[in-house]
């Protein structure tokens, strides 16, 4: 009699979890529809390693990405502190980041700036870092400055101002652009690279950040620039000595005692230029600019 | 009557110093709301927030797995469960109120955590932020989750010994993560039957997936409000599911 | 009118093995009416079916075949429980809670109110002798004080019936007559008392009827001087022989010696011949008294096979 209240039991169960089942069907299909906006995945290429990571993370990938990412830091920043300038495992790094978060815009631009520049700066690999900031547009359709970051890499790093023209060019066109986009995809396709230009990308690149890694090297790029024009317009005032005087001068003080420079002309770190005989202006082996770049970055 | 049972679950939880596990997720929220700003510039709050519901996740699913799984089996075990049987009380409610009494347990102890996080937030970013609701969002979410896997030890505990539970109960809670992977699998697959097999196993198995919205929180992504309902609903379906069936096994169960 | 326990063919098997194919009967076909304020004893061996029969009249497992009835509502139905208390074998608590907190959580089961609870729980605790310890964990008690409280959770709800299973184990001499003395308080009160013991004294002297359990069947109902009366009455004969006189050879080896004394136990019949012999003897009677059986020899034969043919139902209170 009251034994039917256990068998009730089991009864209810037995009808009653197929039911519940069958509920949980047409609503887990719209819980995937809505759950897709809210978590936005999935990354387009196949990076292998990262999916594994992926998986492994149990859905804390979040998590794990910001540990990859103060990684990839701590990477860059020891190996400078170390003057080691074998940076081989910051693409794969910033790759891991990526795909555990794609949508961690300070890496994409980290890897921008770094996996491009030639060593001891970066990785010298413009060509991952093209990689990079591809997937980073297609994770973050919505975000301009990626062109921007795109469009930098093949003009600074690997000289192909049609990429870079057209890599600005499509960035402009995305909402929230600034209108600096097209004036320079206009003016990279006409007139190539010029160190106006150069300039102001960098200068760009500089304000657009708040990660100190990137701005130093921003920083240093535009003092290098300003010493570069400076070098340029030494120059031209020495070939001026040189028709006057019939030779080269000895030192920048000979231009000020001839009376034709105001004072010795120093690099943004403070050392003067050094004119060599045949009347090219460099800088002073000691200055901090000098240990890093001028390699020949303009072209001419 | 259940409540009686809840009431008296959750105060052997605070004894058994549960609780306690709360001293360490504070120490963690203020290493890392320290630690942070060195780290890693210009994501505090995004590293803070990835960190703390993250915790509460993961503290969160290891009280309810640890707990569950000896809800009924330790009162069988100890044959405490003869003396409370003798009174008026059946055996379903009996079962719902410790389960509620543990559901009590994580609740509270997720709202603790919440606070902590909020602290380490605050200390961290100096203001709250309109989007910074979506992390509440994200906890509700994480509760719910729990909730399911309160249940499934419970499920588990009417029958089996705590290991073995564990085991059933965490390995279902792996496989109903990797279901969207387990049904990608099957579809990249040559052969209908696996893929037919894999689809059906998605939709049988509890996704926990939808209860994630981490990365939706850390980034101040609002979200959807029907989503919101969705999982609550998708929740109860499931939950209601697995009590059912751990009434019917219980009721029918002769104790040692 | 409405017996307080009816149980009808009540039976349970235990499935053994692996593949569950060999039952164990623990309980075959019992039936027994218990009638309201009765204090009724359950006596049998170890494994008889003691504890099982509790088990399922509580609810705790299930019977295979058979039913009951207890104050006229089926086992199943747990309301009855409102008016039944249970005392388990070998009692465990939580031990977290102290013996207040255990008394005021089971008597939240109950509709009482708060101050009821308060005073009952104050006086049940005086009663079993523990209100020095009424704040103290459960785990630091001894297997004594889990026992007492176990008896007063049993009878909190001051239910009309109440099952105790090894009421007196784990009791020392002091404890066992507090507990008899609940159990005589209780009747007087009309309730009615339904425990299982291994101490036939005890049993004796509490009972109104006892029933017999071996090995899963019921052996025998009825008041302790009936069941008893099944034994064969002997008698014993105290006697000292004169010096020099020997022992009659057909005596020598029932008779038990103690200094001069002699003690021999005749059955009944033979009781003449013996006293002839030693007449014949000229031992000296010092007296012939009628040996009282206990219930415990009674227990003993039975358990031991011997009495099995006797096993009758004298009580005339039963379906």
């Amino acid at each position: 009699m009251k034994q039917s209240g256990r068998r009730r039991n089991i009864w209810v169960a037995a009808l009653g979890i197929p039911l519940l089942l069958a509920a949980a069907y047409p609503l887990q299909r719209r819980i995937d529809a809505r759950v897709r906006t809210v978590q936005q995945e999935k990354d387009a290429l196949m990076l292998r390693s990262g999916r594994v990571l992926k998986k492994l993370s149990l859905g804390y990938d979040s998590l794990l990405a910001d540990i990859y990412w103060t990684r990839a830091v701590q990477y860059y920043g020891g190996k400078r502190r170390d003057h080691d300038p074998n940076l081989e495992l910051l693409a794969p790094l910033l790759d891991l980041t990526t795909t555990l978060d794609p949508h961690l815009l300070v890496a994409y631009k980290f890897g921008a700036i770094f996996l491009a520049e030639p060593p001891p700066k970066g990785a010298g690999r413009p060509d991952l870092a093209v990689n990079l900031i591809r997937r980073a547009i297609v994770n973050n359709p919505e975000n301009w400055r990626l062109w921007a970051d795109l469009g930098f890499i093949y003009y600074w790093d690997m000289k192909d101002y049609k990429k870079a023209a057209e890599a600005y060019l499509e960035g402009s066109r995305q909402p929230g652009a600034r209108d600096w986009m097209k004036v320079m995809a206009a003016k990279i396709a006409e007139e190539g690279g010029s160190r106006g230009t150069s300039r102001f990308l960098w200068e760009q690149i500089y304000l657009s950040t708040q990660d100190s890694s990137i701005r130093r090297n921003a920083f240093e790029h535009l003092q290098s620039l300003k010493a570069e024009e400076d070098a340029e317009r030494l120059e031209e005032v020495a070939a001026r000595f040189h028709q006057r005087f019939g030779r080269f001068p000895a030192s920048a003080r000979e231009l000020v005692e001839a009376g034709i420079l105001p004072g010795v002309p120093v690099d943004p770190a403070g050392y003067s230029y050094v004119l060599t005989p045949d009347g090219k202006a460099r800088l002073n082996p000691s200055s901090p600019i000098a240990s890093d770049v001028l390699k020949p970055v303009l072209p001419h | 009557m259940t409540w009686v049972v809840a009431l008296n679950t959750f105060r052997e939880a605070v004894r058994d110093r549960v609780l306690y596990n709360l001293i360490f997720f504070a120490l963690l929220m203020i290493a890392a709301a320290v630690l942070v700003g060195q780290i890693s510039i210009g994501i505090e709050h995004l590293v803070i927030v990835n960190l703390g519901l993250t915790a509460i996740s993961v503290f969160g699913l290891v009280m309810a797995i640890f707990i569950g799984v000896g809800l009924v089996y330790k009162e069988i075990d100890k044959r405490t469960l003869y003396a409370l049987l003798s009174k008026p009380l059946r055996r379903r409610q009996f079962l719902v109120g410790k389960y509620a009494g543990l559901l009590l347990t994580l609740a509270v102890n997720t709202a603790l955590m919440t606070l902590g996080l909020a602290v380490a937030l605050f200390y961290v970013s100096r203001t709250f932020v309109r989007s910074d609701l979506s992390i509440l969002v994200a906890i509700y979410f994480i509760l719910l989750a729990l909730a399911l896997v309160t249940a499934l030890a419970l499920l588990f505990s009417c029958f089996s010994t705590p290991m073995l539970s564990t085991v059933f109960t965490l390995g279902l809670y792996l496989a109903g993560i990797f279901s969207t992977d387990i049904r990608s699998f099957g579809e990249v697959t040559e052969s209908p039957a696996l893929g037919a097999v894999t689809k059906f196993l998605y939709y049988l198995l509890p996704n926990f997936n939808n209860f994630n919205a981490i990365a939706a929180a850390a980034y101040g992504r609002q979200i959807p409000l029907i989503l919101v309902a969705q999982n609550t609903a998708y929740a109860a379906i499931y939950i209601t599911l697995v009590l059912l069936a751990a009434a019917a096994i219980f009721s029918n169960r002769n104790l040692k | 009118m409405q017996a307080a326990i009816e149980i009808n063919e009540l039976t349970k098997d235990y499935y053994l093995g692996f593949w569950r194919k060999r039952p164990r009967r623990a309980l075959d076909g019992l039936t027994l009416t218990i009638e309201e304020g009765e204090v009724f004893g359950f006596l049998g061996p170890n494994g008889a079916g003691k504890t099982t029969t509790l088990k399922l009249l509580m609810g705790l497992i299930f019977p295979t075949s058979g039913g009951a009835r207890i104050l006229g509502r089926q086992i199943e139905d747990v309301s009855m429980h409102h008016d039944v208390g249970y005392l388990p074998e070998q009692p465990y608590f939580y031990d977290y809670l102290t013996a207040r907190e255990l008394l005021d959580y089971f008597a939240r089961f109950f509709r009482l109110s708060a101050e009821e609870r308060r005073r009952r729980i104050g006086s049940l605790l005086d009663l079993v002798g523990l209100s020095s310890a009424a704040d103290v964990q459960l785990r630091r008690y001894s297997k004594g004080m889990l026992q007492r409280i176990g008896v007063a959770q049993a009878i909190l709800h001051q239910p009309r019936v109440v099952f105790l299973d090894e009421p007196m184990s784990g009791l020392d001499p002091v404890g066992r007559r507090e507990v008899r003395d609940i159990i005589l308080d209780l009747k007087r009160q009309g309730r009615t008392v339904f425990f299982s013991t291994h101490i036939l004294p005890d049993a004796e002297m509490l009972c109104d009827r006892v029933a017999v359990l071996v090995g899963g069947k019921l052996q025998g109902v009825g008041s302790p001087e009936q069941i008893v009366s099944i034994e064969v009455e002997s008698l014993e004969v105290l006697f000292e022989l004169p010096a020099g006189s020997a022992l009659p050879p057909a005596l020598e080896a029932a008779a038990t010696q103690t200094g001069a004394r002699y003690r021999i136990q005749v059955p009944e019949a033979q009781l003449y011949g013996v006293l002839e012999g030693l007449r014949a003897a000229r031992a000296r009677i010092i007296s012939v008294s009628q040996l009282k059986p206990t219930l415990e020899d009674f227990f003993l034969r039975l358990v031991s096979g011997e009495q099995r043919r006797h096993a009758v139902e004298i009580s005339g209170g039963g379906l």
